[in-house]
């Protein structure tokens, strides 16, 4: 039997809400959750938003963010409870015995100080190591951690290094003082997918040098399935289930690990491209305004009607860029976009009425495509009366053919856009994209937002609209998953280029470019042991050439 | 609808009584603006509830009629300052661009010189009168109105759904009117309200300094003005005004906070 | 280093071109409007042959531009021009009016700053318990009055109801200076009154945003003392937006000061300029008003380059 470093026994944790107009109101975070961790060992707490995996992870530390209180159960940490500890002695506790590292290392660091003054501080506070012992160590844990170079790494600020060197500089932080437990609180959601991966490796190699315990939390099961020894699902700050990693993954018991875990994995035939493309962009060079620099190079693509265009690329390649000259927001500098049959004029407030109704666009955040002052009614209803001349009853019954199509029903037609749920608002999006009958709708990171169970919904309504309606797509995503559930031909776009483009399954088979095979490969399996294949396979590779 | 708090109903409540007096001040009030109708600085009595002022006029009456004066020449100021200021500044952040630059350009250097200090440089060559106040202190108020409508309306052009409107082919009216307009409305209809005070303030401050409302007129800065000398000898007929504004400025700050506050509520309505 | 310093370059050169263009502003406001400078001195009754004769002396009769250049010349050399109503030489009479004027700033502010600083951090420390509501209502309070009825509050009850302090604040040459800070202890009280509103509510705003973030957080999982967390982790950040705060609303004691001048006929800047404004002294306005506007400008100027001086982005550049 190892030994025992952190037990978590009915942990319950309360906040108080404010809802406008009312009496505030107790609502309870966490509900009686128990786990435990041995030294050395990594646990994973897995969820989506608002499972109360973060607020659990502090809950180490007796931490409450953002007067979260925790109200019941024990923390025991090293044989004893650290609620019941005084606030000097919990002081000890945090940044010595646990540390923490945040999902967002840049707005973490204190801009103003160097990061080895940041790094090293709780080891000096706490007096067992000298300066320069505590600076060695640091150096040594840059080194680990991949940072280039590692002596002269902590004479920078904050601001003069990259968001993926800042997550090891903060996980070096967070090491540094020896800690029993370190609690990674999502440290890769942030980065970009090949990014990401770099990142990966460093923090288990890291944790496993030395030796550490960690609490990992994330929303991404394929990403803690790579570093935990066990983990826990929780959903609405209830445990729903906790085993080893082996179990949940390849033989989850509850209904909702099973949905989690079979995620993204939606069946698409590809279809054969048209011969007369519904959306043809010829040799399009854009740039914005007031800069000298090109974001889109020479990008020339197809889409058939009826069929998906995915566009993937990581931040900055210029995806959005593209869609942003399709609909004529930014006219490029050279090129031409020609759709259904005739040539778009390059800016938008030139183009017929007929053209802007048939091209349509959703957003990434439903959120703030929506006016909040409108009701769902008026935000379906406006392009029925705009493009259709629709009205009164005609208009009503119009809008509620399309809330059924989107799957929402009776009932939603009077309310406004802060009464619905995520999922829901993207729908309504969708529905005021289809009012306008388009023949082509650009998606713009649709479901980047959303969790992957909604966002599972929504890829599987999109696909099931697209029968019905015969309406093309031009899905703009980072994100490879979503990708090979609805491509039937992919652009793969790096740096204001398209690097590879054809159907699906030309472009996702070998030989690849260099990129694709960088970003198809850094994308997380859900399987155990994934991420040691990629980096073995990467070592025999550079070792090769 | 979420029920009014105390607070908001206690600006509501002051503000329309105020409004009221000054639209009312012919009937309400006992005696003429500039009637004579006692000694000077007489004590608080049944026929002059607040006593009667340096050359024995009825000091409530005063009040009542400065209130009229200054109530309207703030409400006309404010009007033509937001009129202007939230016009300009809406168009200003959906046309962007070099309309954006020179109008904004413009209020940066207007806004260069403190607004009672250029008031009173104007003051100094313009004949004084009711209408010439209100426009210069309109005016050089609506850099304000300005700047809070352009950065207000420039956050909501950004968003996505004008974005979408756009694209859908919506002319500029609807986009103004139909989705930036009432996401502005609240904070806007607040930002009037500070503006309104702020006028009251300016002009109580000219007409104390003998460059605004002039006598026989009553105004709450000027009857602060003929009554000063009277606070050496401790008659307290000076102070009444300091009552007045204070109490108006406060419970309009009432009502703007509450109209500020409904609004962060609407927005943020499922409240993380 | 370099851009650093072409911001600071920059934002010196907006500042003087700012100042240029308000003396523009000032100069137009006082000549181009409908008003008639020598009308307005010899009132409604004076014969066509007087009217004429003083616009000569004025120079009323060259075009405005000139005008404007003669005038920003003599400016330039510190001659600003002779009053027109007792053809007094405007620079002399400033002179000592301008230095009784910082005097009483300068001991307002003295007293200001840091007496809204430590409120402001109170009201921070018991952010939402009675303390900051007590400060918040005295805030709205004092925004709610304006500076010549606060002065007028304070005169009744402080000098003629209780003696504490000399109603009226005059001042001269030779007086002790303890004489004279006795002298001006009620507009000192009221400009302070008048700036501490806003400069406290500013100064909560600022703190509070600043102990709010991501970093302050990390320092409180690193299980350091409050002090420490205040020493090395907020308050480097927090000299910027704070020094912001206090320059800006030194430039907005400059309006108070005027009004309070009046009130407790204090020899000062503020008090000349009104007194001219009434007998429109045009020559006196325009040389009060670019004074004032000056140092308006320069505050808020230098309040832009300490906080670009102090962003550690821009000091250490990638």
């Amino acid at each position: 039997m190892a030994d025992k470093l952190l037990e978590v026994r009915n942990l319950k944790i309360e906040a108080t809400a404010y809802p406008p107009g009312e009496k505030p109101r107790d609502i309870t975070i966490v509900d009686d959750v128990s786990f435990q961790l041995e030294k050395g060992k990594v646990l994973g707490l897995i969820g989506e938003s608002g499972a109360g995996k973060s607020t659990i992870g502090l809950s180490a530390m007796c931490y409450g963010r953002g007067g979260v209180r925790i109200t019941g159960g024990e923390i025991v940490l090293n044989g004893r409870d650290i609620r019941q500890l005084k606030p000097g002695a919990l002081r000890r506790v945090r940044g010595g015995e646990v540390t923490y590292v945040a999902q967002s290392a840049a707005a973490a660091f204190n801009p103003a100080k160097k990061l080895m003054d940041q790094v090293i501080e709780t080891t000096l506070q706490r007096g067992e190591m000298s300066k320069s012992e505590a600076e060695q160590r640091a150096v040594m844990l840059f080194g680990k951690l991949g940072l280039p170079n590692p002596e002269t790494f902590g004479r920078r600020f904050p601001h003069q290094v990259s968001g993926g060197q800042l997550q090891r500089a903060m996980t070096a932080m967070a090491l540094c003082p020896k800690p029993d437990l370190v609690i990674f609180d999502e440290p890769t959601t942030a980065l970009d997918v090949t990014t990401q991966i770099d990142v990966l490796a460093a923090i288990k190699e890291a944790i496993a040098d030395t030796g550490v315990a960690a609490l990992y939390i994330t929303h991404d099961l394929a990403v803690v399935a790579q570093v935990s020894d066990d983990i826990m699902v929780l959903r609405g700050g209830k445990t729903v289930e906790y085993g080893d990693v082996r179990q949940i993954i390849e033989a989850p018991r509850e209904e909702y690990t099973r949905a989690l875990v079979s995620v993204r994995e939606i069946e698409h035939e590809e279809k054969k491209p048209a011969a007369e493309p519904v959306l043809r962009v010829d040799n399009v060079t854009a740039r914005y305004r007031g800069t000298n620099f090109d974001v889109l190079k020479n990008i020339s693509v197809d889409l058939s009607p009826g069929q998906t265009l995915a566009v993937v690329g990581e931040s900055g390649s210029g995806k959005s860029t593209l869609a942003r000259v399709i609909t004529g927001l930014l006219p490029p500098k050279e090129g031409t976009i020609t759709f259904a049959g005739r040539e778009l004029s390059p800016d938008m407030a030139s183009r017929k009425r007929d053209d802007l109704r048939e091209l349509q666009m959703i957003y990434q955040m439903a959120d703030v495509a929506m006016n909040p002052r409108h009701t769902v009614g008026t935000i379906i209803g406006r392009p029925l009366e705009f493009y259709f001349g629709l009205k009164g009853e005609a208009k009503r019954k119009r809008i509620q053919e399309l809330l059924d199509e989107i799957e929402m029903g009776q009932g939603f037609i009077d309310r406004y856009p802060a009464e619905l749920s995520g999922g829901q608002k993207q729908r309504v999006c969708i529905a005021r994209a289809l009012a306008a009958k388009p023949k082509m709708i650009i998606c713009d990171e649709v479901t980047s937002a959303l969790d992957p169970l909604v966002a599972d919904g929504i890829l599987k309504l999109l696909l099931n609209l697209q029968k019905i309606e015969h309406v093309a797509y031009l899905f703009i995503t980072h994100d490879l998953a979503t990708v090979r559930a609805i491509a039937d031909s992919i652009a793969v776009m790096y740096q204001g280029k398209v690097v590879r483009y054809g159907s699906k399954s030309e472009v996702l088979s070998p030989p690849f470019d260099d990129y694709t095979d960088l970003l198809l490969s850094s994308v997380p399996e859900m399987k155990l042991g994934w991420l040691e294949e990629v980096i073995e396979h990467r070592r025999m590779e550079s070792a090769g050439n | 609808m979420t029920r009014l708090p105390i607070a908001a109903i206690i600006g509501f409540v002051i503000t329309g009584a105020y409004f009221l007096a000054a639209i009312l001040a012919p009937w309400i009030a006992p005696y003429g603006m500039a009637e004579v109708v006692g000694d000077s600085w007489a004590a608080p009595s049944a026929a002059h509830w607040l006593g009667t002022d340096s050359i024995g006029r009825d000091l409530l009456s005063r009040m009542i009629w400065g209130g009229r004066t200054t109530i309207f020449i703030a409400t006309a100021a404010t009007i033509l300052s937001f009129g202007l200021g939230a016009s300009l500044g809406m168009t200003a952040a959906t046309i962007g661009g070099w309309v954006d630059q020179v109008l904004s350009r413009f209020v940066d250097l207007i806004m260069s010189i403190p607004t009672l200090i250029f008031a009173l440089v104007v003051l100094s060559v313009v004949p004084v009168n009711l209408w010439v106040l209100i426009l210069v202190m309109g005016l050089l108020d609506a850099t304000r109105p300005y700047r809070v409508s352009r950065s207000v309306a420039s956050d909501i052009v950004v968003m996505d759904f004008v974005e979408a409107a756009q694209l859908r082919g919506e002319g500029r009216t609807w986009v103004i009117f139909r989705e930036v307009l009432p996401n502005a409305l609240s904070p806007l209809v607040a930002e009037m309200g500070l503006r309104f005070i702020f006028q009251v303030l300016l002009l109580s401050t000219l007409s104390f300094l003998g460059l605004g409302v002039q006598p026989p007129m009553a105004d709450w800065g000027g009857i602060v003005k003929e009554n000063k000398e009277g606070l050496v000898y401790g008659i307290a007929a000076a102070l009444y005004p300091a009552i007045a504004i204070a109490s108006l400025a406060i419970s309009v700050n009432l009502v703007a906070d509450w109209i500020l506050n409904r609004t962060t509520s609407l927005k943020g309505g499922r409240g993380g | 280093m370099n851009t650093l310093l072409k911001l600071v370059v920059q934002r010196v050169a907006l500042g003087i071109l700012l100042l240029f263009a308000a003396s523009i502003l000032i100069f137009v406001g006082t000549n181009i409007l409908p008003g008639d400078v020598a009308q307005a001195v010899l009132g409604q009754s004076a014969t066509p042959q007087a009217l004429a004769n003083l616009r000569a002396e004025l120079g009323l009769d060259q075009p405005a531009y000139i005008r404007y250049f003669e005038w920003l010349a003599g400016v330039l050399h510190g001659d600003l021009g002779k009053s027109l109503t007792n053809g007094q030489d405007i620079a002399a009479a400033i002179g000592q009016r301008l230095s009784n004027t910082l005097f009483l700033a300068a001991v307002s502010a003295i007293i200001a700053v840091p007496l809204a600083i430590t409120l402001g951090l109170i009201a921070v420390r018991y952010r939402d318990r009675w303390p900051d509501k007590v400060i918040s209502a005295v805030t709205l309070a004092s925004v709610s009055v304006p500076e010549f009825l606060l002065g007028y509050i304070l005169m009744y009850f402080l000098a003629v109801q209780f003696h504490i302090a000399p109603s009226v604040s005059t001042i001269y040459p030779g007086m002790s200076f303890w004489a004279k800070l006795h002298a001006i202890t009620l507009p000192v009280i009221v400009l302070v009154l008048v700036v501490q509103g806003q400069m406290m509510r500013m100064t909560r705003a600022a703190v509070l945003n600043l102990m709010q973030s991501a970093y302050i957080e990390t320092a409180e999982l690193k299980g350091l003392r409050p002090f420490l967390i205040i020493a090395r982790h907020a308050f480097p950040n927090a000299i910027s937006p704070v020094i912001n705060v206090v320059m800006i609303n030194l430039a907005y004691l400059v309006v108070g000061i005027v009004v309070t001048e009046v009130v407790f006929v204090y020899p000062g800047m503020g008090q000349y300029l009104v007194d001219h404004v009434s007998k429109r002294d045009v020559p006196v306005v325009q040389a009060c008003g670019l004074i004032f506007a000056a140092v308006y400008i320069g505050l808020n100027m230098l309040a832009d380059v300490i906080s670009i001086l102090a962003n550690p982005r821009l000091r250490h550049p990638k």
